[in-house]
């Protein structure tokens, strides 16, 4: 048992491929058996990767969920801000220049509209709650607008880990709601045509969320929305720990 | 090879990180501006440039398509590391920023949707092409 054990400390990053490939797993089977499909198995399964980090940090007191665990440290690897960016960027790649032009002025507006509400309903939340630091305020807004930015947000300014938590926590329900809510809100804001999901991928953001939300909705508007969609975490990221950062700054007197 | 598009994806995001890095440090900030972002914009211009010059063939794009296939395990390892005890205890906000910059979203996409003209809705679709 403690060979066993040794061997899987030993390769923490291995023994994380399998954990994650089980959690996947377990998380599509379940989101096909338990929600038909409509809550997405990627959903289902970052909301068991936060149980498991909340398992963790009650287990060990520590600070980075599973990763606490001596067995789980792979995780932490997996995970960490290397791979993460690392995965991150190859989402764009395949991304087809002549399209996005096509997308044009709906995309550009809907991006940037999205991108900044966002941040600041999130920084007023962060306000409402007593963070009134512009750190703490850009990171929750950044979580708001996805559980990519927000993280990536945090990191870059020197936030807390608490509040990075709170920003992925506060990106992962935007990205559920976007997924169950989608098919619902649909025929009430007129999301029946490519352009309209342009505009949707641009305003939501949440890749999984809105890939997910609309493969419920239409599949055909799936596309559509997840092109403009790719690009809102890379701008997120562009805008968060730079230009949003300075209006929150200059607002909050430093 | 596999690798030469696993090494431009590193590539681009080395690059971006430096860039990023350097803008930080012109801004008078201790930290990386927009590095992520950067590194996309960079993967985009330049594997849309290999690819039109065929420099770069589908098993390169596999360099690079593995990882991007691995974007969701990646993020879910990354919640499982997450201070989640921390975020549950000021539960409130969280809750109320998500909900709150959705529904807002929400509200404005007709509005958005509008710009340039209104477009049709799609026809509806039969049963087999549905499923």
């Amino acid at each position: 048992m403690e060979l066993i054990s040794e061997v899987l400390i030993k390769n923490g990053l291995l023994f994380a491929f399998v954990i994650v490939g089980l959690m996947m797993w377990v998380s599509y089977y379940a989101s096909h058996h338990l929600t038909n499909g409509r809550l997405h198995g990627s959903a289902v399964a970052i909301i068991l990767g936060l149980v498991l980090a909340y398992v963790g940090g009650v287990m060990t007191g520590g600070k980075k969920g599973m990763a606490d665990l001596e067995l789980f440290a792979g995780m932490g690897i997996m995970g960490g801000a290397m791979l993460r960016d690392f995965a991150i960027v190859s989402t764009a790649y395949g991304v087809d220049l002549g399209l996005i032009r096509k997308a044009g002025v709906t995309g550009v507006v809907s991006l940037i509209l999205g991108i900044v509400l966002s941040f600041i309903v999130g920084g007023v939340v962060a306000l409402m709650f007593g963070y009134s630091d512009a750190v703490s305020m850009t990171t929750l807004g950044a979580g708001a607008a996805t559980y990519i930015v927000g993280p990536v947000t945090g990191t870059a300014l020197g936030a807390s880990s608490e509040i990075i938590a709170l920003s992925v926590a506060a990106g992962l329900i935007k990205s559920v709601l976007v997924m169950i809510g989608t098919p619902f809100i649909a025929p009430l804001i007129g999301l029946n045509n490519p352009k309209s999901a342009m505009a949707y991928g641009g305003l939501m953001g949440t890749t999984s969320g809105v890939a997910g939300g609309l493969a419920a909705t239409d599949k055909r508007l799936v596309p559509y929305g997840a092109m403009t969609a790719t690009f809102y975490t890379g701008l997120g990221c562009l805008l968060g720990p730079s230009l949003m950062y300075f209006i929150f700054r200059a607002v909050m007197g430093g | 090879m596999i690798i030469y598009g696993t090494a431009v994806l590193a590539g681009c995001l080395i690059a971006g990180m430096i860039v990023g890095d350097v803008l930080g440090a012109l801004l008078g900030v201790d930290s990386n501006v927009g590095g992520v972002g950067f590194a996309m914009l960079l993967l985009i211009v330049l594997s849309d440039w290999m690819r039109r010059v065929g420099k770069f063939p589908p098993l390169s794009e596999q360099g690079v398509l593995y990882w991007s296939a691995m974007y969701i395990p990646i993020v879910v390892a990354m919640a499982a590391t997450q201070n989640v005890v921390s975020a549950v205890t000021g539960g409130p906000i969280a809750l109320l920023a998500g909900v709150g910059a959705t529904v807002v979203c929400w509200a404005l996409v007709p509005a958005v949707a509008r710009i340039g003209g209104v477009s049709e809705p799609l026809p509806p679709t039969t049963e087999e092409e549905a499923g």
